[in-house]
C-alpha cells in the first residue's frame, strides 16, 4: 500500500478512529486502525470490539492494499504535521513497517496483518431510515445526563431510543434515567421509522455518535436491529452493539397529577441554586426549595460548614410547600432549557418532581426530591 | 536511683536497684529504674480480659481454669492464667483446649460487657492523657509526654495510679509497659504479665533487644519468621548485622522497618483513635455450607446488624462488601459502590444479595459476611428514593419503624421473617 493524503484530511478521518481505540487494551490489535486504500479512497477503520468506526478520506492512491497500525501514535504524529503538509503513507510489508514521510519528516511504525483486525460481523438491519442531524443531536443530548453510571442496572447505561406515541402523534423518543432523574425527548418521526425496534444506545456510543453530528445540514442514515445499531454520513460510519437488556417501564415513573406550579427563569434558578450550594461541604448536596406566593427561597444548612439562602421572584399560586433536591441533579435539568422559563410540577415534597420547558412536552424531565 | 511503689504511689530515692520495701507502706511493689521519670511512652493490656470479667461477675469461677470462647468450631478468645498452666491458649481450636484441660469452664463471650468494662477504662485513661490509641477492647497505646507539670507526677506514677484505679473500681487487672516509643513500650507491657509493671529505658534498649528474638517484633508473624529464617535471622542481634540497604533489598518495606526496630527505633506516634472506615459483621458456620438459602438468611441478619451499628454511629457508607470464606479458608471478597450512601439493612441487604447472586462460586463456604466502608455522615443517608423502585420508600419507612418499635420494646420485638431462616 501506498498513498498520499493532506495532512488535514487525514487528521480529521484519524481523529474519530483513535477516540473509539480503548486506552487500555489486553489485544494489542484493537489498539490498531485498519487502513484500506483503493481506488481513489482510504478508509481507517476503528473498533473497541463493542463499537466499530469507519471514516473515510479521498487520497492519491499509488498503490492499492492494507495494514494496522497504532491508531494513537499515527494520530499524534499527525496532529504534529505542519498545517497543510502532504503526507505520504507506505507500507513496507516485508519489513512489518509503515513508512509516514511528510516534508522532511520520516516515521516508521510497526504494523500488525491486516488479517487479525476483527471487523464487525454486517448485520440485518430490520429498519432503515433518514434524519436530520440536529433532531439526532437534540434527542441525545437532552438524554445524555441522566444515563446511569451503575452496573448493577446495565440496562440502564444508555439511551432508550424508540418509537412511541407523543401528544401529536408517533415520535421518535429517546428516554435515560439513573432511578434519581429521567429524561424523555420526543423528535417528529423521520419517514420510515415507525417499525424500528427500541434499542438501548450505549454511553460511549452516544459519546462517539456526537460528532457525527455537528453539522446542521448533514442527513444521518439510521439503521437498526436487535443487536446493532448503525449512523452513517457519506464519509463516515458508526456501528454499535446496543445493551443487551429490557428498558424498565418508564411510563409508570412520570408524574401525570402533579398539579402545583413553579415557572422560574431556567437560567437565574441554575445560577442561585449553584451559588447556595456552594457551603455545603457534602458530595450530594441537598438544597431546599421553600416556595410560597410566587416566592421562592432557595436555602443550604450544611452544620459543619455554614449556611446559605437566597430568594427569587417566581410564578407560583399553590400551597406553601417545602422540598429539597440534590443540587447537582436541579443544575443538570435546569441546564437542558434554553429557550422558555423553566416549569417544574410539584405533588409532595416526598414525590417526583416533573420539569419542562415552558409548556412543551417534548422534552420532560422527572426528577426524585431528597430528604432534607 | 528513682522508685515508685505501686501500692500507694510513694516516690522516693531507692539505693537498690531491685527488692526492698516501700519506705511508706512496707510494700514489695517496688518499681525502679534510672530512667523512671524521663519515659512517657506507655502500653496498658489487660490480664486474660474477658476471663477475668467473667470471674469478677461470677465469683465461683475464681478459682477455675476459665476459657472464654463459643461453639463447636469455636476458638479461645481468652483464656485465664488457670487454664494457661495446661498449655491452651489464644486463638486454640475448642477441641484442643479442653483435651488440654478438659475441666475448664467454657463461657460464651458477652461483648456488651467486656465493652462496657473497656469504655469505663477509657475513661480512667481519658483522665490521664488525651492522646489515647485504643488497639482493641483491652490494651491501648497512651502517651503521657508533658503530663508531669500537670499532673504533679511522673507518667509512671500516674500510670501505676490507673492500673491500681482499675483494680480497685473495676476489678480488671492489667500491665503496664513504659518506654520512649510505642515499640519498646508494648513489648514492655508482655515482660512482666499478669499485674506486671515493666520499663525499658534509653540506655539499656539495644542490650535488651540483642538479647530478643524476631518474633518478638510486631508484625513479624510465622511467615516473615520462617523468611526471615531463610536468611539466618533469628534473633535481633542477627538482624543488627544486616546492611540496611540489603534488609530493604530483600524485605521491601518491611526489612526498612526491621532495620530500625532492632535498634529499638519506632518515631510512629500515639494516635488518638481513627475515623472509624469500615463497619462490618461476619459469621463462621457451624458447617460448610453451599445452601444458598441460608447463605441468605445470614445475609440479612448481618446487614440488620450492620444497619444497626450505622444508625447508632450516624454513619452512612457508599460502598457494600460481601465477603465470603471457602471450606480451604480462602477468602474472596466483593464490593459495589452506591451512587448515594445508605444505612439501611434493606439497601445493604439487596446490594450484598446482588453482589451474591452474581458471584458464581458453588462454594462450600465456611464463613459469610457484610459491610459498608467509604463513610460519610448518616444524615445524608438515602435521602434520594429510587424511581424505579417505588416501593424502596415503603420498605425504608417500614424499617424506620421497625426501628423505633425496637427501640421501646426490645430487639425481638418485631423481626422479618427472612431473619428467621
Amino acid at each position: 500500500m501506498k498513498i498520499s493524503i493532506e495532512r488535514g484530511t487525514l487528521l480529521k478521518a484519524l481523529s474519530q478512529a483513535q477516540s473509539v481505540v480503548e486506552r487500555r487494551n489486553t489485544i494489542p490489535i484493537l489498539a490498531n486502525v485498519l487502513i484500506e486504500a483503493e481506488g481513489a479512497n482510504v478508509s481507517f477503520r476503528a473498533t473497541d470490539l463493542d463499537i466499530e468506526v469507519v471514516d473515510r478520506a479521498p487520497a492519491m492512491v499509488e498503490r492499492a492494499g492494507a495494514t494496522t497500525v497504532s491508531a494513537v501514535m499515527l494520530h499524534e504524529i499527525v496532529r504534529k504535521l505542519p498545517e497543510g503538509a502532504l503526507v505520504s503513507l507506505a507500507e513496507d510489508g516485508a519489513a512489518g513497517r509503515l513508512t509516514i514521510t511528510a516534508g522532511r519528516s520520516t516515521f516508521n511504525l510497526a504494523t500488525l496483518p491486516k488479517e487479525d483486525f476483527p471487523v464487525m460481523a454486517n448485520a440485518e438491519y430490520a429498519s432503515n431510515f433518514s434524519a436530520p442531524a440536529p433532531l439526532l443531536r437534540r434527542l441525545f443530548d437532552k438524554a445524555k445526563f441522566a444515563i446511569s453510571t451503575e452496573e448493577t442496572r446495565y440496562y440502564l447505561n444508555g439511551v432508550y431510543l424508540h418509537v412511541s406515541t407523543g401528544e401529536s402523534g408517533p415520535v421518535l423518543r429517546a428516554v435515560a434515567t439513573d432511578g434519581h432523574r429521567l429524561a424523555r425527548i420526543d423528535a417528529p418521526l423521520p419517514e420510515g421509522a415507525a417499525g424500528m425496534p427500541g434499542v438501548i444506545v450505549p454511553r460511549k456510543t452516544v459519546n462517539e455518535l456526537r460528532k457525527l453530528l455537528d453539522d446542521d445540514e448533514a442527513q444521518i442514515a439510521v439503521s437498526v436491529s436487535e443487536t446493532k445499531v448503525r449512523f452513517a454520513t457519506p464519509v463516515l460510519t458508526l456501528t454499535s452493539k446496543v445493551i443487551d437488556g429490557t428498558f424498565p417501564d418508564y411510563t409508570r415513573v412520570i408524574p401525570t397529577g402533579n398539579t402545583r406550579r413553579l415557572e422560574v427563569d431556567a437560567a437565574e434558578f441554575a445560577r442561585a441554586v449553584d451559588r447556595v450550594a456552594t457551603v455545603s461541604s457534602e458530595r450530594s448536596r441537598a438544597v431546599k426549595l421553600s416556595l410560597d406566593e410566587d416566592r421562592l427561597v432557595l436555602s443550604v444548612n450544611a452544620p459543619d460548614s455554614g449556611a446559605a439562602e437566597e430568594e427569587l421572584a417566581v410564578a407560583y399560586g399553590d400551597e406553601r410547600l417545602e422540598i429539597g433536591f440534590n443540587a447537582k441533579y436541579l443544575l443538570e435539568i435546569a441546564s437542558q432549557v434554553d429557550r422558555e422559563n423553566a416549569v417544574f410540577l410539584f405533588n409532595s415534597s416526598g414525590d417526583p418532581t416533573l420539569m419542562r420547558e415552558g409548556n412543551d412536552t417534548s422534552a420532560v424531565y422527572v426528577v426524585m426530591p431528597m430528604r432534607v | 536511683m528513682q522508685a515508685l511503689c505501686r501500692d500507694c504511689l510513694t516516690r522516693f530515692d531507692s539505693a537498690t536497684p531491685k527488692g526492698g520495701r516501700c519506705p511508706a507502706c512496707h510494700s514489695p511493689r517496688i518499681l525502679s529504674h534510672p530512667e523512671l521519670e524521663g519515659l512517657s511512652i506507655a502500653h496498658m493490656d489487660c490480664d486474660a480480659f474477658y476471663a477475668s470479667v467473667e470471674k469478677r461477675d461470677n465469683p465461683a469461677l475464681r478459682d477455675q481454669p476459665v476459657i472464654v470462647g463459643g461453639g463447636t468450631r469455636g476458638v479461645v478468645s481468652t483464656c485465664c492464667y488457670i487454664a494457661r498452666i495446661s498449655g491452651v491458649r489464644s486463638a486454640m481450636p475448642m477441641f484442643q483446649a479442653l483435651k488440654l484441660c478438659p475441666k475448664a469452664v467454657v463461657v460464651k463471650p458477652r461483648m456488651a460487657v467486656y465493652a462496657e468494662v473497656s469504655r469505663a477504662i477509657r475513661a480512667m485513661m481519658e483522665d490521664l492523657t488525651p492522646a489515647i490509641e485504643p488497639l482493641s477492647l483491652d490494651e491501648a497505646f497512651l502517651d503521657l509526654t508533658g503530663t508531669a507539670r500537670l499532673h504533679g507526677a511522673p507518667p509512671a506514677a500516674m500510670l501505676a495510679g490507673l492500673v491500681a484505679r482499675m483494680e480497685a473500681e473495676l476489678g480488671i487487672t492489667g500491665s503496664v509497659g513504659l518506654s520512649h516509643n510505642k515499640f519498646l513500650a508494648k513489648i514492655a507491657s508482655d515482660l512482666d504479665k499478669p499485674r506486671g509493671f515493666s520499663v525499658i529505658g534509653r540506655a539499656e534498649t539495644e542490650a535488651f533487644l540483642a538479647r530478643q528474638p524476631v518474633r518478638i517484633i510486631w508484625g513479624v508473624g510465622t511467615a516473615t519468621q520462617t523468611a526471615l529464617e531463610q536468611a539466618g535471622i533469628r534473633g535481633i542481634s542477627d538482624l543488627l548485622r544486616w546492611d540496611r540497604r540489603d534488609l530493604s533489598a530483600r524485605f521491601g518495606q518491611m526489612g526498612d522497618r526491621l532495620w530500625h526496630l532492632a535498634r529499638g527505633q519506632d518515631n510512629r506516634r500515639v494516635q488518638r483513635d481513627e475515623a472509624v472506615k469500615s463497619i462490618s459483621k461476619e459469621t463462621t458456620f457451624d458447617t460448610d455450607t453451599t445452601d444458598r438459602d441460608l447463605l441468605d438468611g445470614h445475609l440479612w441478619r448481618l446487614a440488620e446488624q450492620v444497619a444497626d451499628r450505622a444508625k447508632a454511629k450516624d454513619m452512612a457508607g457508599r460502598t457494600v462488601t460481601l465477603k465470603l470464606k471457602r471450606g480451604d479458608f480462602s477468602g474472596l471478597t466483593r464490593r459495589h459502590a452506591l451512587d448515594s450512601p445508605t444505612q439501611t439493612a434493606d439497601r445493604i441487604y439487596r446490594e450484598a444479595r446482588a453482589l451474591l447472586d452474581a458471584c458464581r462460586e458453588p462454594g462450600p463456604f465456611r464463613l459469610i459476611g457484610v459491610g459498608i466502608s467509604d463513610l460519610g455522615p448518616g444524615s445524608a443517608a438515602d435521602s434520594t428514593g429510587d424511581l424505579l423502585d417505588p416501593d424502596a420508600g415503603k420498605r425504608q419507612a417500614a424499617e424506620r419503624a421497625t426501628d423505633a418499635i425496637r427501640a421501646r420494646f426490645g430487639r425481638d420485638a418485631i423481626i422479618k421473617g427472612r431473619s428467621l431462616r
